[in-house]
């Protein structure tokens, strides 16, 4: 079906979920006034990105009041969130929550935690054990958090799993001045972005945060990304915005018929040679 | 010249650095920033960039020459904070550095550079509480990573903007931005004593050594790479010294561990923690 969504690009407070909560508020009722049915934040969006030791002390359970009021607001729009989840074993996860029609619909666990260079997640979080695509009113869908994206695999099982629409939830630091027009960063998501929707046939709606936390900047951009590869909305650079954007389902039918890749891909030669490839490693 | 490597879009830089100064101020609940003048390329960049993110009248300079000091570096000093006008005004450090040293008359230039340095700190510092105004580093990715700087002297602030762009970035930076040409045009001096000047002390140019610090540091090119790539093996080992021997500058205090969960190693938060 066609749709709006909206990209609420914010800058969250490190470490403060009642006042991110707020902000979120303010949000989803900005998407909902412009027509919105859908509303995605980005990673993290309850609690900022460089926690570090703050991780237990900003995770919320998942019958958290906050999670509760989450809930409530998604009676009027679907409302997809990033945040710290506590699992009742206490693990703590890099989370993304979709909620719908006032209930929770579906949690997905990040599972690439970046642990190099100036990332350091694994160290403080624990790892996602699925990619799983799930039902929602727009189609079938499947989230990625960020670093989840870099990993080519992610996104095929998802569509494999007949997602069409891939939400990808950011918090991706600027880095890399050089003499180029754009950030190293922003130009490498561009090209991610772009080119995941035609591998897969998928439209991309990508959502990422801005402000600074120590120093480092978060760039923005959120987009939407049709199933051809095309942005049909992006957002400023370094400010907060909200992006608002058609999403038609004739573009996402059109393409399939245009370059049926997802058709004929073939999960069973896939599976055998990876089977076989694990099979060999182990030996 | 610049390989290209070097080269900067300086409107993206530009729109990093006046954001991280506006936002990182903001936070912490203030609105004025104070720095240095020293009448050199580095703290003019910063107050162009520190008056565009914070409106000029929220910028405060403190020119602070010694007697020994180049007068043209205070002529310059005030011919950037007039151009920009900000608010701007001349402390000299002769008296306090001189009644210091009359206990040690054969100090050599390095004691006196370093406490020159460290008078200019205290100064800032007490400019910042009496305004309720962040001191804003001047020190550039070159120095830092030489250790060319004063530890707790000229390297001390709360906030750094230019930290992590190297000399010939604050080259490019500082025309995009607007600092006066003769500014941009002078020799690198520390101005520590007569006719001193950065690169002559080094015993290199900026530009040689920001070419091989980027392949070195930034690139993580290996010897053998540098090597190929043209760079002489003695000023390869050189910088890796200088850039080893003055580490120390740019890490915290060394805490001797005894509990559980000490500052830094198992007690870590970002410092903008709820901001």
């Amino acid at each position: 079906m066609d749709f709006t969504v909206a990209l609420a690009q914010i800058k969250p407070k490190l470490g403060c979920v009642a006042d991110n909560l707020a902000l979120a508020e303010a949000a989803v009722a900005d998407a909902v006034k412009a027509g919105a049915g859908l509303v995605l934040f980005p990673e993290l969006a309850l609690t900022g990105y460089f926690l570090k030791d703050l991780v237990p002390d900003v995770a919320v359970r998942l019958d958290a009041p906050e999670i509760i009021r989450l809930q409530e607001l998604s009676r009027h729009i679907a409302i997809v969130i990033g945040c710290v989840e506590v699992s009742s074993d206490y693990r703590f996860f890099n989370s993304a929550l979709y909620f719908d029609g006032g209930e929770l619909k579906h949690v997905h666990r990040k599972v690439y935690l970046p642990t190099y260079g100036m990332f350091d997640e694994q160290r403080y979080l624990a790892r996602g054990e699925r990619f799983r695509a799930f039902g929602s009113r727009f189609g079938r869908m499947g989230i990625l958090i960020c670093e989840d994206m870099w990993h080519l695999s992610a996104p095929y099982i998802l569509a494999m799993d007949g997602a069409t629409t891939l939400l990808c939830l950011s918090s991706s630091p600027g880095r890399g001045v050089s003499e180029d027009e754009s950030l190293g960063s922003t130009a490498a998501w561009q090209k991610l972005t772009a080119t995941t929707s035609m591998f897969f046939n998928c439209r991309v709606l990508y959502c990422n945060r801005v402000g600074y936390e120590d120093g480092v900047s978060f760039w923005g951009g959120s987009e939407v990304v049709s199933p051809a590869g095309s942005v049909t909305a992006r957002g400023k650079l370094f400010e907060e915005d909200l992006v608002v954007a058609r999403v038609e389902e004739g573009e996402l039918r059109r393409e399939r018929i245009f370059s049926p890749l997802m058709r004929d891909e073939s999960l069973s030669v896939t599976l055998k040679e990876l089977e076989r490839i694990d099979r060999e490693r182990g030996c | 010249m610049l390989m290209g490597s070097l080269g900067m879009n300086t409107t993206l830089a530009r729109t990093i650095l006046v954001g991280f100064i506006r936002e990182e101020v903001r936070k912490v609940g203030l609105s004025r920033a104070v720095l240095g003048l020293s009448g050199g390329i580095d703290s003019a960049l910063v107050a162009f960039l520190a008056a565009e993110a914070l409106g000029p009248e929220n910028v405060r300079a403190i020119i602070m020459p010694y007697r020994t000091s180049n007068p043209e570096s205070e002529a310059h000093a005030r011919l950037a904070a007039e151009q920009l006008g900000i608010g701007h005004e001349v402390i000299e450090i002769t008296p306090m550095v001189d009644a210091y040293f009359a206990r040690y008359p054969d100090a050599d230039n390095m004691r006196r550079g370093n406490k020159m340095a460290r008078e200019r700190m205290t100064i800032l510092y007490d400019h910042s509480a009496a305004r309720s105004a962040l001191v804003l580093g001047t020190s550039n990715k070159t120095e830092l990573l030489l250790g060319y700087g004063t530890l707790y002297g000229d390297m001390a602030s709360a906030l750094n903007p230019i930290g992590d762009i190297y000399k010939s970035q604050v080259w490019q930076l500082s025309e995009a931005v607007g600092v006066p040409r003769v500014i941009i045009d002078k020799k690198p001096s520390a101005d520590l004593w007569a006719g001193q000047t950065d690169e002559q002390e080094l015993g290199f140019t900026y530009r040689e050594v920001d070419e091989l610090l980027y392949h070195m540091i930034d690139l993580r090119y290996s010897r053998d790479e540098l090597l190929a790539k043209g760079f002489g093996a003695e000023f390869i080992d050189k910088i890796q010294a200088k850039v080893q021997n003055s580490h120390f500058k740019r890490r915290l205090p060394v805490i001797a561990k005894v509990s559980n969960r000490t500052i830094d190693r198992d007690f870590r938060y970002s410092r903008d923690w709820g901001k």
